[in-house]
């Protein structure tokens, strides 16, 4: 292969934190119960070999891609390891929004305003989603959402917000498929290889999933991860160079 | 919220035998349902693992090996594997791996367990080492008629009438009359005591004849003979029996190809009862046997090949009605007999009668009573041992001229190999005949036994047909001794081997190899008609059909009863779906074949004939350390 795998690092490399650490200093800042319980339940050193990690990988829709003017409408998560995807953990909430949601998105989520009438605040579920994501790694495809989404859901709700390391794995294949430069970047660029959520399930031969289904979404991630392992890393390459 | 992945539970819902399960253990499963992703040729399972779940590929495909390496089956997408682990509790001996990328669904041992447990449906599906589910496919697709599942014994509600051979007609008539019965076994026993008469069951050998009511009239009074007659002198005698495990269907058959209206039916060699056509007419699936009442009624060829049609509906309802292959294949066969009777009957018409006593042969599938439509005619003549051929063989050919081309007319195709009457080699005294038979049998050559199979099975359909059953004696007789020529035989029934199976749309061959189709002829049923044959011929039976050859060898200990009965549970799966497809062909007005694509068969249908196929390499495993051909004489 011309990519190497384990030298391999997101250009934004400065800016992850040695998440252990960070997640003791924020266990004593924290002011949230909730939150200082999901800080306090830590994080695995970066030195652990990727198929001892426990992983959860997680999906979120929202009314937009904009968190300070959008919502999260609908959570999905599913424990996994590089071994196995637990479905029997798998768990999915409906969330009210704040904002009236933007009926144009309906037809992507399939979600309606009658299904989120009884949902509840994203505050009630809160402790809910904090303790299945607690001590695992989570997952997700095109970190930009999940991450920011959650975040500024918490600022606005507790005044406090949530740092996590993810593991990306769009960011993975980017990694596969973007990163040459020079004479590959302007090959690339005439045949950009898509890295969107099914497509980049296609090239590992994995199923067809109607997409945007927050718990679809999240077992479609799970799968890919563990298809980008079977395809690409060791099983015991070291989490710190995965997470972001 | 806990909630089960739609994904998983749809997916499952597509597959047997989970399409079988009710949504809510659908649910359940999904829920329980763990993943992992194989990169192809990776391994999923490997020797000596421990199996603490039933594995589903979700998408991709597997390979099994066995220990040495050789392939043993390919899955794809909603195949399961790893189930004999789990009921057995015998680690992996079948190593797994992935042959293209997979996805793989553990379900957990325990729920598996408790679905078998649940749903007979479910275990049914998920049995591997016995056979007993492709057994309840073949006989749960004989549902409906009532006459294909009715056996004579329970039409026989008391004992048969018999009177001594030395009664008087009168007497005969007097009994017919108090017993309100239409028939009367004459039989020939040392006189006994009255009271005894219905007590006692007669054995065959004592059976001497039987007089209907219409002999009463036709023969004695229509002819003015005293009423003081001996019984013995108005009754048919040798009457033909049916035995009480037969089908009412079967029955009828008889009668109709032998003319009669009354069996005297038997339990092995005793006499339990008579059947009566009337009887039974009211279960009567008319269709079938209207054809051969109709045939024999023909005057010309024309009007012979104008009930093509109608033997083609005919197929295609039995078919339609779950009719097993043995009442599709006696059936279709008794119309071919008809037919060639029919032919025959219009040759002897024009050409005067014979000049000396001949015997017309059916060979192969029609005398098996197993033919379906559109087969080759194959079929020969024994003539008399008084036969000239100067002076006789001029109008023997003629005759078989008139029949073949007749036959060629209403639908049976030439024999390709020339194994025809018209073909002076095959046209032939019985001396001549048997001579053949010693030379196959006691010097005999692989090559030239292949070609000549055919002629183990033979019936006779015209004329003399003692000249055919003494032949079938003969061969009986001679080939159980014969270890060379059965080992021969059994060599060449180990020719025609079966695929391993299915993969996807294809066929899977040996070493790994897909074909498009299958011929279920060829790899199927003839290879299976072939190892019965070899069991049937050792064991001296003198049956035709392969189902009761298979009776006979079991009962001649040369098989187990659960190998017959898997042999005999493969033919019939095999049989019925190559009889469906022709069904099929025909009702689509295309022309009927044997070759199968595997697209159109469904899950279940392809994991039947996987285990028919498994049963037809293990028989021919079997065949090769039984007999071999250096061996003894």
């Amino acid at each position: 292969m011309i990519f190497s795998k384990s030298t391999a690092a997101p250009g934004n490399l400065v800016d992850i934190p040695e998440w252990p650490i960070r997640f003791r200093e924020l266990t004593d800042t924290a002011i949230t119960p909730s939150i200082r319980e999901f800080y306090a339940a830590g994080v695995v050193s970066g030195d652990t070999p990727a198929r001892q990690v426990p992983f959860v990988a997680v999906d979120f829709e929202t009314t937009g891609l904009n968190c300070r003017e959008h919502s999260i409408v609908s959570i999905g998560l599913v424990p996994f390891s590089l071994d196995r995807i637990q479905c029997h953990g798998c768990r999915h909430w409906l969330v009210r929004p704040r904002r009236e949601i933007d009926p144009g998105t309906i037809p992507i989520h399939h979600i309606t305003h009658s299904d989120l009438e009884s949902a509840p605040d994203l505050g009630g579920i809160l402790d809910e989603l904090l303790g299945c994501m607690a001590g695992r790694i989570a997952v997700v495809h095109f970190r930009s959402i999940e991450r920011r989404f959650l975040d500024q859901a918490l600022k606005v709700r507790l005044n406090e917000g949530l740092e996590f390391p993810v593991v990306d794995t769009m960011e993975l294949e980017a990694r596969l498929h973007r990163r040459p430069t020079g004479f590959f970047a302007w090959l690339f660029a005439r045949h950009r290889v898509s890295i969107r959520l099914s497509d980049s399930r296609m090239r590992y031969n994995l199923p067809l999933y109607r997409p945007h289904h927050a718990p679809t979404d999240a077992l479609a991630t799970a799968e890919l991860l563990q298809a980008q392992f079977a395809h690409w890393y060791k099983p015991d390459t070291p989490i710190r160079e995965l997470w972001i | 919220m806990e909630v089960e992945q739609v994904e998983i539970r749809e997916h499952l819902r597509r597959f047997l035998p989970f399409s079988r399960l009710t949504g809510d253990w659908l649910d359940t499963i999904a829920r329980a349902v763990e993943i992992t992703y194989f990169r192809a040729g990776s391994s999923i399972l490997s020797l000596g693992t421990e199996i603490s779940d039933l594995h589903y590929i979700r998408s991709g495909a597997v390979e099994i090996t066995r220990r040495d390496g050789e392939l043993y089956n390919r899955l794809g997408e909603g195949e399961i594997f790893g189930q004999l682990g789990l009921m057995t509790g015998i680690p992996v001996r079948f190593p797994v791996r992935a042959l293209e990328d997979a996805l793989i669904y553990y379900i957990p041992g325990d729920l598996f367990r408790k679905l078998f447990d649940e749903f007979e449906d479910f275990a049914d599906f998920v049995e591997v080492e016995d056979r007993t589910r492709m057994r309840q496919a073949s006989t749960s697709l004989s549902g409906a008629n009532e006459l294909m599942l009715t056996r004579v014994s329970q039409m026989i509600n008391r004992p048969a009438p018999v009177i001594n051979k030395s009664a008087t007609i009168q007497a005969v008539a007097a009994q017919m009359a108090e017993e309100e019965v239409s028939s009367i076994l004459v039989i020939d026993a040392p006189p006994s005591k009255v009271e005894t008469r219905h007590k006692a069951r007669p054995d065959r050998r004592t059976i001497a004849g039987i007089i209907t009511d219409s002999d009463v009239i036709s023969r004695v009074v229509a002819n003015g003979l005293p009423l003081d007659t001996p019984a013995i002198d108005v009754m048919t005698p040798e009457p033909i029996t049916v035995q009480d495990d037969q089908f009412l269907f079967n029955a009828l058959l008889i009668m109709l190809r032998a003319n009669v209206h009354h069996l005297p039916v038997m339990r092995r060699n005793q006499l339990v009862g008579v059947i009566d056509m009337a009887d039974i007419v009211s279960h009567e699936t008319r269709n079938s046997l209207f054809i051969v009442r109709n045939i024999l009624q023909k005057d010309d060829v024309d009007s012979l090949s104008r009930m093509l049609p109608d033997v083609e509906a005919c197929f295609v309802r039995m078919v339609n009605e779950d009719a097993s292959s043995h009442m599709i294949g006696s059936a279709m066969s008794t119309i071919g007999r008809s037919f060639k009777q029919r032919l025959l009957e219009l040759a002897e018409e024009a050409l005067g009668p014979p000049p000396v006593p001949y015997c017309f042969l059916a060979l192969g599938s029609m005398a098996r009573d197993e033919q379906f439509l559109y087969t080759d005619q194959d079929n020969g003549i024994v003539l008399d041992d008084a036969f000239d051929p100067d002076l006789h063989d001029e109008y023997f050919a003629s005759l078989s001229r008139f029949v073949c081309d007749g036959l060629a007319n209403v639908g049976y195709r030439y024999c390709s190999g020339d194994i025809m009457a018209t073909n002076p080699r095959w046209r032939k005294p019985l001396k001549d005949w048997k001579e053949r038979f010693r030379r196959w049998i006691g010097n005999p050559r692989p090559e030239a036994l292949l070609h000549s199979s055919i002629f183990f099975d033979l019936d006779g359909v015209h004329g003399q047909v003692r000249l055919a059953d003494q032949l079938k004696s003969e061969i009986a007789e001679v080939a159980s001794s014969s270890q060379s020529f059965l080992g021969c035989l059994a060599q060449n029934a180990q020719k025609r081997t079966p695929p391993l199976g299915f993969f996807k749309n294809f066929v899977l061959e040996r070493g790994g190899r897909h074909a498009n189709s299958i011929n279920l002829k060829r790899r199927g049923t003839a290879p299976l008609v072939d190892v019965i044959r070899v069991h049937a011929l050792a064991s001296a039976s003198e049956s035709q059909n392969s189902f009761n050859r298979l009776e006979d060898t079991i009962a001649a200990g040369f098989l187990t009863p659960s190998m017959g009965g898997d042999l005999r549970d493969a033919l019939e799966f095999i049989s019925i779906i190559r009889a469906r497809h022709q069904s099929f062909n025909i009702e689509n007005r295309r022309k009927p074949d044997n070759n199968i694509d595997p697209e159109i068969l469904s899950a279940f249908d392809r994991r039947n004939l996987k285990d028919a196929f498994g049963v037809l390499a293990n028989a021919q495993k079997f065949l090769k350390f039984r007999y071999r051909p250096n061996r003894g004489t």
